[in-house]
């Protein structure tokens, strides 16, 4: 087998957990669509161009209150504003990708995709476009699929919180920050990041509270004192400490 | 919301818009950062607090703000998923919440 092809294949290896974890969300979506006013073929689309869960989730609850579209299409981007950060660390390691593939990849850049791309640069692997998008189309397509059936299945789940659907993000999320442990200022980080965002919940709150918790960690991470040589630095920075 | 405009719902056009700022967060930072010839140590310091940083939001006001249930099985998944892979943690956490509500919490 060529490289690329070994590499699509390791990518669709990883997706599977992800496609696992995330296909209730995806149910769940397109049922609350079509509670929310939406009809089977918009919440379709939503999947389809958005591909990111949480906005879409905030974006229904506004479509139903009948709010000015700009606060729907601005909520949407406060949301996924954390993709900022996830583009300017990954873009760092996506140096084997050519432009128009980057602009491809991009797209597809979902929480999961950025922790597992993280997690494979951070173990010397290739970030290849083939590995990347072996991982990305799966849950892409198994995303869409799951709000199309769940939008014409949705009134079967009636009570999503008695079968904990409801409790599974956090739980998933809670595993990504343990597997980032290893990283310098790891704990700092993220007891700033968690309280900040308590605060920012309580005060502000949602979606600001992603943002600013956010904001909180990565200005410890800063302020710490530099270490040479860690296990999340870009090969850049390893080239510039020797 | 209801209405046609330029021959499609609003809704239609809300997803368009939505679709369209959703890819811009998804390029614009690295577009910003491509114009850095290097990337100073404290950039890339907070670059690499990044996943950590932005996934805690997630979980922490989730944890004290969405019922005793939810709190628990985030604190026992906190300290199994420190010995446990991931998947391992999830079907317990999910077992957890599940019997947790069921028994009332």
């Amino acid at each position: 087998m060529s490289p690329s092809r070994t590499d699509f294949l390791t990518g669709v290896r990883a997706s599977v957990p992800i496609v696992a974890a995330s296909a209730p969300f995806a149910l769940l979506f397109g049922a609350l669509a079509v509670d929310n006013g939406l009809s089977v073929g918009e919440a379709v689309l939503m999947s389809a161009l958005l591909f990111a869960g949480a906005s879409q989730m905030v974006g229904l609850e506004l479509f139903s209150s009948g709010i000015a579209p700009w606060i729907i299409v601005f909520s949407v981007f406060a949301v996924n504003f954390r993709h900022v950060l996830y583009s300017a660390a990954l873009g760092r390691r996506m140096g084997l990708m050519p432009g128009w593939r980057k602009a491809v990849a991009f797209f597809f850049l979902t929480d999961p995709q950025y922790a597992s791309a993280e997690t494979r640069a951070d173990g010397g692997k290739p970030l290849s476009f083939a590995w990347y998008m072996g991982m990305a189309v799966p849950i892409y397509l198994f995303w869409v699929l799951g709000g199309f059936l769940g939008a014409v299945f949705g009134r079967l789940i009636t009570d999503p919180e008695a079968i904990g659907l409801d409790a599974l993000l956090p739980i998933y999320f809670l595993g990504l920050v343990l597997g980032f442990r290893q990283r310098s200022g790891w704990l700092p980080v993220v007891i700033a990041s968690g309280l900040a965002s308590i605060a920012a919940y309580h005060t502000v709150g949602s979606p600001w509270h992603v943002s600013l918790g956010a904001l909180a960690g990565v200005i410890v991470a800063v302020l710490l004192p530099p270490v040479p040589d860690t296990a999340g630095s870009a090969p850049a920075a390893r080239e510039e400490a020797s | 919301m209801n209405g046609d405009f330029w021959g499609l719902p609003v809704n239609v056009w809300i997803i368009f818009a939505a679709a369209v700022v959703t890819y811009a967060t998804r390029v614009g930072g690295h577009m910003m950062l491509s114009r850095m010839r290097s990337i100073p140590p404290r950039v890339d310091a907070a670059l690499n607090a990044v996943p950590a940083a932005v996934l805690a939001t997630l979980v922490a006001p989730a944890a004290v703000s969405n019922g005793s249930a939810e709190a628990i099985t985030l604190a026992v998944c906190l300290v199994i998923g420190l010995r446990l892979p991931m998947m391992g943690m999830f079907a317990i956490g999910w077992a957890l919440v599940v019997a947790l509500r069921a028994w009332g919490l």
